[in-house]
């Protein structure tokens, strides 16, 4: 081969390498990306049943309800506007609590519960994961007492008491 | 009053650090001496003041003055002596400290080498050095100053997160900081070599040592910070794919490929302007992880403090430094060029695609970790990536990677075709065919389809490795410690793919409730709740549980795991408890006391855990010793003026690279290897037994 050839050789074998690459990393991209909704946004009906998502939002104050001796628990989601019921079967995350934020992934199922396959977890108690920030400020903007209540959920968080579970 | 001399100490090392740019940068260049004389003075002094800086914030973390914002909201009186001192990196502003401290330390470690280089090419390289520093140190003074004053002064300080209270989180800064900012000196030999025009590949020798041991350092950094998520985050993950770890595991790949394309630059004088740019996007990728880390525009399990304007001046920073050395590459890069041939089957083709396919394995993570940020912007919705996106998308890079690497260790140079190891290395591939065919049914059971083909690779790489050594203890010769360092990297290398591949197909997972008295069965081994007690910590409460482990009625492990709620946050924290042995992890946590007596737990079984962490620490312990025994060799002649002393290159080695060996701090990794390789291993344990 002939050095010129040599280098046509080269460039496409490398074109090819980073074609199929990329090729097969947009498959990985659109088959395995989560999207993150509010419970505002499937209540308006944007997720089918069956299909994964992040749900996030706040844990409503009193929700919390265990299946005594068991790992099931239920609460309820919510943005102060639409809330979602939640189901979960394993350990809870060391800082979830009633009254703060949390991001959950798990599905829809038909009667409308979302069954939860993991609560997430983030080690500072302070935090407020941004786009669940972005959802309680929309709330707040709305105004009425459901805006009232997410300003005060948001004052609540950034205060040293408030406690968050977010995004990892 | 010590605060303030500490706050006064890091104005003079911002001044010292701005001379330190000037006098290195303009000195060459204007051709004055005494400026270039200038230089190694600064970088000592900057040194020296950002040293009493750290001196001074470390002072007030010990005698507890709260008065200090910083000492107040990451220490408390409740807290050990050891964790006061290590609170210093404990938040944002001290940790942009210890990066300071890091990167003074990385340019006074150049001052002591720099005799064996050029005078100007040293100015330079100290230039740019200062030229980055002077940005940090700014960046420091205007955003995130740890010295400001709380007044009234809290009679006692918030305390310092809990996970940070540990043992590994004492180290896995310093250490990772030391990777991360190494490769600035890689990039500041890049610059330096850019703005010389040099057309010979000196630099490349003189930037190798610096670029392999900066590469160790973040191994060992990655390792370490993957082993405290894995026991102190609680829940047993040893790899997130979070943004944070992407962001030390970027600069890693590219520091990979870079020490690779230096051996062709340095042995042949090829892929020069490659190199350069490596050189660049190594240190660039670690700015973008500081960026992302510290901006807080990415969500992580690992940020802490993020503020949208101390990530506007790194971005502005980042664009700086990087679109200046990326300008000047555009420049410079074309006279660079080489013309000299190689053949397909030689070190150098297996080289470049060893490069290639670390790019995309880099641009996969990339890609991974910057779609959230991509997609919100362009408001295509709120999205994350995970597990299974890089998971599948990261092994179709790598999978290659490993098969050439055990090809590629034994090709020549230049004119190109396998040593006689050719033979040998066909056998075996045999070998580890076998093995891993015993390995994958036979003793784990149950395996992916990609299991046996990764643990082939593995062993392959592994045995492939020691061809060279047994070559050389057959012929009594010795071996070159460069070519040792090689070999057990690429050990490394092996181990580490061992440990992912089982660890990742092969672990046992499960969440149960149980009362005390009742057991649950996690494949072979069956934990037995024995009940719980209160404890009372030196700051914590705690709920500690007894868990016995049995495998076949014999009893394996006593654990210990506790919830732990921190005084002074009011934290609740879970500790697992974690029985080690080389061949399998069993873990413990505790999570809730669900009602009717019961608790809710975690426990879990993860083969061969230990070899991921070990398999890092003996590729870093190669690369040292490529670093260690090559100074032995003396010092580099340097272009006309050769010192007197200096030794010939090539001989000399030998005498002094055999004192050098003990010095060496990981004696007994190799060791402790052998004996974690998987010889027994835990009988059939009926694969994923989870749900």
């Amino acid at each position: 081969m002939t050095p010129r050839r040599r280098r046509l050789v080269w460039v496409l074998a490398i074109m090819a390498g980073v074609g199929l690459a990329s090729a097969l990393a947009l498959r990985a991209f659109r088959q395995n990306v989560t999207f993150y909704f509010d419970p505002s946004k499937v209540a308006a009906g944007l997720v089918k049943p069956g299909e994964g998502f992040r749900l996030g939002g706040m844990v409503e104050k009193g929700s919390l309800v265990r299946t005594p001796g068991t790992l099931d628990v239920r609460f309820v989601v919510t943005d102060f506007k639409h809330s979602v019921p939640v189901r979960y079967a394993k350990v809870l995350p060391d800082l979830f609590r009633e009254g703060a934020g949390v991001v959950a992934h798990g599905h829809m199922d038909r009667n409308g519960v979302f069954i939860a396959d993991d609560v997430l977890a983030k080690h500072d108690a302070n935090y407020m994961p941004p786009p669940l920030e972005r959802t309680l400020q929309r709330t707040v903007a709305s105004g009425g007492t459901a805006g009232a209540q997410a300003a005060a959920a948001l004052a609540d968080a950034t205060r040293t008491s408030g406690a968050a579970v977010g995004v990892h | 009053m010590v605060v303030e001399l500490g706050n006064y100490a890091l104005m003079l090392a911002l001044l010292l650090a701005g001379a330190q740019a000037f006098f290195g940068l303009a000195g060459p260049a204007f051709k004055r001496d005494r400026w270039v004389a200038a230089v190694p003075s600064a970088a000592c002094g900057q040194f020296v003041f950002v040293a009493l800086a750290v001196g001074a914030l470390i002072h007030a973390f010990v005698t507890n003055d709260f008065s200090v914002r910083y000492v107040a909201e990451n220490s408390n009186t409740a807290l050990p002596l050891f964790y006061r001192i290590t609170a210093m990196w404990g938040a944002h502003e001290g940790s942009m400290l210890l990066w300071i401290l890091v990167l003074s330390l990385w340019t006074l470690a150049v001052v002591v080498r720099s005799r064996y280089l050029p005078r100007e090419f040293a100015a330079r390289v100290l230039g740019v050095l200062g030229l980055l520093s002077f940005g940090f140190v700014l960046f420091t003074l205007a955003t995130s100053s740890p010295f400001g004053r709380l007044i009234p002064s809290p009679a006692d300080g918030n305390s310092l997160n809990p996970v940070l209270q540990d043992p590994a989180f004492a180290i896995h800064p310093p250490i990772l900081y030391a990777g991360y900012v190494g490769f600035s000196v890689s990039f500041a030999f890049a610059c330096a070599a850019m703005i010389e025009g040099r057309r010979d590949q000196l630099w490349a020798r003189w930037m190798r040592p610096w670029t392999v041991s900066a590469w160790a350092f973040l191994a060992c950094g990655i390792a370490l910070g993957s082993w405290w998520a894995y026991y102190e985050l609680g829940w047993g993950g040893y790899w997130f794919w979070d943004p944070v770890e992407n962001a030390s595991f970027m600069p890693w790949l590219v520091g990979t490929a870079l020490i690779h394309s230096l051996a062709v630059t340095e042995k042949r004088g090829l892929f020069k302007s490659w190199t350069l740019l490596l050189a660049v996007s190594a240190f660039s990728l670690s700015l973008l992880g500081t960026f992302l880390v510290r901006s807080g525009v990415l969500v992580s399990v690992h940020s802490f403090a993020a503020d949208p304007t101390r990530g506007v001046y790194i971005l502005v920073l980042l664009c700086v430094m990087i679109g200046g050395a990326l300008t000047m590459y555009a420049l410079r890069a074309p006279a660079m060029q080489s013309n000299a041939g190689f053949n397909l089957l030689s070190r150098e083709s297996f080289l470049l695609f060893n490069n290639i396919l670390l790019t995309i394995a880099a641009a996969v993570v990339l890609a991974g970790t910057l779609a959230p940020l991509i997609s919100q912007t362009l408001h295509l919705g709120t999205l994350s990536v995970g597990a299974p996106y890089f998971n599948p998308s990261f092994l179709v890079p790598v999978l290659p990677l490993l098969a050439l690497a055990a090809i590629g260790m034994h090709a020549r140079w230049k004119r190109g075709g396998l040593t006689e190891a050719r033979r040998s290395l066909l056998w075996l591939l045999g070998i580890a065919l076998i093995v891993a065919l015993v390995l994958a049914f036979g003793v784990y059971g149950h395996p992916m389809p990609l299991v046996p083909v990764a643990a082939t690779f593995g062993v392959w790489i592994i045995l492939s490795a020691l061809i060279e050594p047994i070559n050389h203890l057959r012929r009594r010769t010795r071996l070159p410690w460069s070519v040792a360092g090689m070999c057990v990297a690429h050990i490394g290398l092996g181990v580490l793919v061992l440990g992912l591949t089982f660890v990742n197909s092969n672990s046992i997972e499960r969440d149960v409730a149980l009362k005390p008295g009742q057991s649950a069965q996690i494949g072979a081994y069956r934990f037995h709740y024995g009940g719980g007690q209160k404890v009372v910590g030196p700051n914590y409460d705690a709920f500690r549980g007894t868990v016995t482990v049995t495998h076949d009625g014999r009893q394996v492990a006593l654990l210990h795991p506790e919830r732990r709620q921190y005084w002074v946050q009011g934290t609740i924290q879970t500790k697992a408890a974690i029985a080690a042995s080389p061949q399998r992890d069993l873990l413990a946590a505790m999570g809730q006391n669900v009602g009717a007596g019961a608790w809710s737990m975690r426990f879990q079984y993860r083969p061969l855990i230990r070899l991921v962490w070990f398999g890092a620490l003996i590729m870093a312990l190669g690369g040292m010793l490529c670093v260690f025994g090559r100074r032995q060799r003396g010092p580099v002649p340097v272009a006309a003026a050769v010192p007197s002393g200096t030794v010939p290159l090539g001989t000399g080695a030998t005498a002094a690279g055999a004192l050098a060996a003990p010095t060496l701090s990981v004696p007994s990794a190799p060791t402790a290897m052998h004996s974690v390789m998987p010889g027994g291993g835990p009988p059939g344990t009926g694969g994923k037994g989870a749900a």
